[in-house]
Formats: C-alpha cells, sequence, structure tokens
C-alpha cells in the first residue's frame, strides 16, 4: 500500500504540535527548569496561537532557493568589482561597523532563540524559536558572505569577531545581548522578540539597508531583501509572546510592562549607532535620524501601544528622553567616534560645507545652535594640520557602556550624570534609564565589563593604550583607525577614481 | 531581589573594586559646558595625591587642548563632588577630602562658555 499523501494542515501538525509528548517518568519542572523563576505565570500552552504555520521540509526549500538567488547576486557583485560602484569610500565604513557591530548580534540571537527553543514548556513557542534560531544563524553567514567582499578592498574588516568580544564600542552592542541572553527565556523574549524585533527593528534595518541602497551597494541591500520575509516572522513571533503572556495571567502585567521599559532603553542607546551611521557615516543620505525615529517609532510606536492598552501596557516612561534626544543623538555620538577614532576600526571625518548645511535643515533647533561651531573648530584644526584627537580615556555608563557623552535635554551642553550607591560602591550612569536598570538588578550589572576599567587594571595586555588597541584589539594602526582623509581606504578609492586629493589639486594649480 | 536568577541567593563578581586597580583608584573628572571633551574623562589615580597636584600636573594633559583651558582662574572655578557643591582644598588628599572610589568631579568655569560660545 503505498503511503497516504499527507494534508497541509495534518502535516502542519504532525511536524509542530505533535512533536510534544506527555511526561509519564520525569518531572515537566526538571525538564523545564527556567520556566518560573522570573515570576511570569503560564496556565495553559495550549493558548499558544502559531504566530506563523511554517514547517520545517517548507523552510528549508524556501531558504535554499532564496540563498541561491542571493549567492548569485553576490558572485556577480564581485565579478563586477561593486565594491568600486559605491557612493564613495567613506560609505564603506558603514558596512564596518553593521559587520563588526550588528553582525554578531546575529549570532547571538541564534544562540538565544536556540536556548528558548529548548527550554518553553509549549511546544508551540519552542518551535518557532527554534526556526527564529536557523533564521538568525543564517543571517550571520549571509552577512559575513555579503560584507566579506570589502574586505579584499578596504581596512578594518579583518578581525570583527576578535574585535567584537574586546573593543570598546563593540561592548556597547555586546553587553545589550549578553544582558539578554543571560536572564530568563521569557525577558529574552520580551527584550528581543518584542523590543528589538518588534518595536525597534525598523530602525536597525531599514537605515542600514535603504542607506545600502541610496549608496550603491548592491550586496547589502540583496540581503536585506532577502531577510525581509524571515523579519516578517519574527515580528509576529514578537507580538505573539506579549500578547500570550498579558493574556495568560493578570500578575504578568507589571512585570511585562518592567521589560518593555527596560529593553526599550537599552534598544534606544544601542541604535544611537545608527543614528550616527544615517546622518554622518552615508555619503548620499535617505532620511534624518529624527525623520525615521519620527516615522518608525513615534508614529507607528504610539499605534501598538495603543493596542497594547487594553493590557494595561503603557508606553515606556523613557520614551519622552528619548523623544527629546532625536535632535541631538547623532551629533553627541558622532562627537564620541570623531573624539576617539585612533582608537576605532573605522574612519570618521568633519562633515563638508553640503554636509553641514543638510544637517542644519534637518536639525534647525539645534544644529547651528549647539554642533555647528564644535565642528568648525574641529574642521579648522585638520586644515591647519592638528587634527583634534582626544587622548584621555572616557568614563562609561555602567548600564549601556556609552562613553558619556550624553546631555540633559532641558540643558544640552550640560553632561547627564546619574549615580547610584550599592554595597558601599559607587556606579554612574548616563541616563535615568540606565541608573533604573542598574538599581533593579544590582547583582546583574556590577558585573558589566567596562572597558576602560579593563584597561586600566591591566587585563587588556598593556598600560598604554596603543598596546591595547595593536595587541588586544587586533588593530592595524595607521591603516584601520584615524580620520578618513589621509587614510589608505581614501588612497585606494582615488586610485581607482583617478581623483587627485585637494592637496594635489592645489599643488598643480 | 538584586538580580533575578535561577538560584538563590545569587552574587555577581564586582569587577571594579578599588583593589583590582593596582593600588588606584578610579576618579572621573568633567568640564561642564566644554565638549570639545566629548564625555568626562576616567583616570587610576593614587589615594593620597593632593588635589592640587592634580590640577598642576594632570589636567593640562588632559584638558590642555581646549584654547580657554590657559584662561581658567581657578579661583573662580565652581566645583561639585559627586552631584553635590564642594570646595577643594589644594593640599589635602583625594580621599582626605571625601573623593572615594568612582567619584565624579565636575568644575564649571563662569565666564569661559566654550568655543564660540556654544558649550564646546
Amino acid at each position: 500500500m503505498s503511503a497516504k499523501r499527507l494534508t497541509l494542515k495534518e502535516k502542519y501538525r504532525l511536524l509542530t504540535r505533535d512533536l510534544d509528548w506527555d511526561y509519564s517518568y520525569a518531572d515537566r519542572k526538571e525538564a523545564f527548569p527556567y520556566e518560573e523563576f522570573e515570576g511570569i505565570k503560564i496556565t495553559d500552552w495550549d493558548k499558544w496561537e502559531d504566530p506563523f504555520r511554517l514547517t520545517m521540509d517548507a523552510y528549508w526549500k524556501y531558504q535554499a532557493e532564496k540563498e541561491k538567488k542571493l549567492y548569485a547576486i553576490f558572485d556577480a557583485f564581485a565579478q563586477n568589482n561593486g565594491q568600486q560602484n559605491v557612493t564613495d569610500a567613506r560609505y564603506v565604513n558603514a558596512v564596518k561597523l553593521f559587520l563588526t557591530g550588528v553582525s554578531p548580534l546575529e549570532y547571538q540571537a541564534y544562540s538565544g532563540f536556540a536556548h528558548v527553543g529548548r527550554q518553553f514548556g509549549g511546544v508551540g513557542a519552542r518551535v518557532a524559536c527554534q526556526m527564529q534560531s536557523l533564521d538568525e544563524l543564517r543571517h550571520v553567514q549571509t552577512q559575513i558572505h555579503a560584507m566579506s567582499h570589502y574586505n579584499k578592498f578596504f581596512d578594518g574588516f579583518q578581525e570583527f569577531t576578535h574585535m567584537h568580544d574586546r573593543v570598546w564600542y563593540l561592548s556597547v552592542p555586546k553587553s545589550f545581548f549578553d544582558d539578554a541572553r543571560s536572564a530568563g527565556p521569557f525577558e529574552y523574549m520580551v527584550a528581543i522578540g518584542f523590543s528589538f524585533e518588534y518595536v525597534l527593528t525598523n530602525l536597525l534595518f531599514v537605515p542600514f539597508m535603504s542607506g545600502a541602497a541610496y549608496n550603491g551597494d548592491m550586496a547589502t541591500v540583496t540581503f536585506g531583501f532577502s531577510a525581509q520575509s524571515d523579519e516578517a516572522r519574527h515580528m509576529t513571533l514578537g507580538l505573539e509572546i506579549i500578547k500570550f503572556l498579558l493574556e495568560q495571567h493578570p500578575d504578568n502585567v507589571p512585570i511585562v510592562q518592567r521589560w518593555i521599559n527596560k529593553w526599550f532603553w537599552r534598544g534606544t542607546r544601542v541604535l544611537a549607532l545608527v543614528a550616527m551611521m544615517m546622518d554622518y557615516m552615508l555619503p548620499n543620505k535617505v532620511m534624518s535620524w529624527q525623520e525615521a525615529w519620527e516615522v518608525y517609532f513615534e508614529e507607528a510606536g504610539e499605534a501598538l501601544f495603543k493596542d497594547l492598552a487594553r493590557y494595561g501596557i503603557e508606553m515606556p516612561p523613557y520614551a519622552e528622553t528619548a523623544i527629546r534626544e532625536k535632535e541631538h543623538l547623532s551629533h553627541q555620538v558622532w562627537s564620541i567616534f570623531y573624539n576617539y577614532t585612533h582608537a576605532a576600526a573605522f574612519h570618521t571625518w568633519m562633515p563638508d560645507d553640503k554636509e553641514m548645511d543638510w544637517l542644519s535643515e534637518k536639525y534647525p533647533n539645534t544644529f547651528d545652535k549647539y554642533y555647528r561651531k564644535r565642528f568648525e573648530y574641529w574642521r579648522e584644526l585638520e586644515a591647519r594640520g592638528e587634527r583634534y584627537y582626544n587622548p584621555t580615556l572616557p568614563m562609561l555608563c555602567q548600564t549601556c557602556q556609552i562613553p558619556m557623552g550624553f546631555t540633559e535635554m532641558d540643558d544640552p551642553t550640560m553632561i547627564s550624570y546619574r549615580q547610584s550607591t550599592y554595597q558601599d560602591e559607587r556606579y554612574n550612569f548616563c541616563s535615568d534609564g540606565c541608573k533604573d536598570i542598574f538599581d533593579h538588578e544590582p547583582e546583574k550589572y556590577v558585573q558589566s565589563w567596562l572597558p576602560v576599567h579593563q584597561i586600566y587594571q591591566g587585563n587588556c595586555g598593556g598600560a598604554d593604550v596603543e598596546t591595547v588597541l595593536k595587541d588586544y584589539y587586533r588593530m592595524n594602526l595607521g591603516t584601520d583607525n584615524l580620520d578618513y582623509h589621509g587614510s589608505p581606504d581614501e588612497a585606494r578609492w582615488k586610485e581607482w577614481h583617478n581623483l587627485q586629493s585637494a592637496e594635489d589639486l592645489q599643488k598643480a594649480s | 531581589m538584586a538580580v533575578a536568577a535561577i538560584t538563590d541567593d545569587y552574587t555577581g563578581e564586582r569587577l571594579d573594586r578599588v583593589e583590582n586597580f593596582h593600588g588606584n583608584q578610579i576618579v572621573y573628572f568633567g568640564w561642564d559646558h566644554h565638549l570639545l571633551f566629548c564625555a568626562p574623562f576616567a583616570l587610576p589615580l593614587p589615594p593620597d595625591m593632593p588635589l592640587g597636584a592634580l590640577i598642576e600636573e594632570t589636567f593640562p594633559g588632559i584638558f590642555g587642548q581646549h584654547p580657554e583651558f590657559k584662561d581658567i582662574n581657578w579661583n573662580e572655578a565652581v566645583w561639585h563632588l559627586n552631584g553635590e557643591p564642594f570646595e577643594p582644598k589644594m593640599d589635602v588628599s583625594l580621599t582626605g577630602q571625601g573623593i572615594d572610589h568612582k567619584s565624579i568631579i565636575r568644575f564649571a568655569t563662569p565666564g569661559l562658555d566654550g568655543i564660540g560660545g556654544t558649550g564646546t
């Protein structure tokens, strides 16, 4: 007798819900030991509604087809010397930031979703998380492949995994994900599945992918398109976990609210890197950070929180600060990287006249008033051959680990300082959000591996900064770091395009 | 509950205990409204170092790049220690006047408003 052909519905049941079984001799609590310690109450896992209906066999088939097309584009990009067709070599620094700062997070997400995909008691949630785990693993691989072509022609890509674990600014995204992965499974899902993949994802991927499109980077754009159908699934999973937790038990509401508050703030701090990328690193601008924030957070977020109000969930209290910061964020973060470019594996530069005017136009309330004079002074120093680098290590926030470059929104030239004392030791923060996160779980954040303190403790292979950069971070000094002007990246770009440097032109005339 | 953890009485390792800094302590320094320096500085310092020596010997190296630094009248500077108004004693050690590990010292220089008067 030939095997009966399964209907789609039967196949779906067999490959998802039917993968669970009743425990006859083992204690269910021992099988799922992480399910209770966070205080979340689950009364009935059967109420979980699968956010998408996809079976593993369909997943393989569909992804294989997608990736075949994706790699064909990568090949074409390489064969046509696509690296020469980007707007200009300054753009490639956005790609460096993505590969060192974001792609390793995809790997962390793979690991995090694999963990919760094992630990949830409900089979529907387990299967959905396992599938996202595979997506994340594919994403890190395809991103590395998309960007590896640039590694042949530009500096700063070569040690991205090593750097992610050690370099001062990469400790910002790294510690963000370490925080999420070392939390319980439900907090992880609210942190990554909901707050990051649902609320803030459009502020990460849209800027990078449309930035790539506007700047001729077809490899990255194609990766973005290819990942889109996966990201849509991730968003539905993020929304389902929130609704499920809130509907399961009223005691879950305050816990979930606190997690949303925390991860909204953690997320906006990480997105500060995207803000500076959008406003300063793209030669062809897509839109300003402020505009992106208004479309993707203020408009979309408002609708979302209106929808969640029926569960008793409110907009995070730090949203007000984040909204006021939209007019300052990118300028302050670019200032940090401009100060410390000698310690970074990508280049920075000062905006040219046209770009300064664009910033004035996009930020009419803040750019001329607070930032233009600073940047003009730095340009002046550079013109005199004294490009400004800050030789002294900065104070970092204990929670987000970003140098304390953010200011009070009531007084934008005054650094925002917050402090707590826990068991007779002082801890310092950049914001109310970061302080509250620490105060709620100090035993977690006393462990922050703050790069500046680690250097001073002698744990980074040398007392002087140059040794740390060269040996501990594995930066190629003089090529990976420093200003874009005068870099080997710039020189190669000019050679490809037969461009003369400003100095050469001056000499010729 | 100082952390949500799977084990009772979970404690984390304090990574920045003063003992880990080889006899030094960390002190942070910020010059209000001078954002040429994007963030306050962190320095490892001997706890018995007099504050005056610090200003004379260390400040030029960290704040001296600012064109207004040479114009500072230190008698008129306004100081804060960990957010509270503070009268510095130049011949007293850091710890002798309450500047302990991971303290923040801020100073403002009235009349010096930064490059272009914009807090830079």
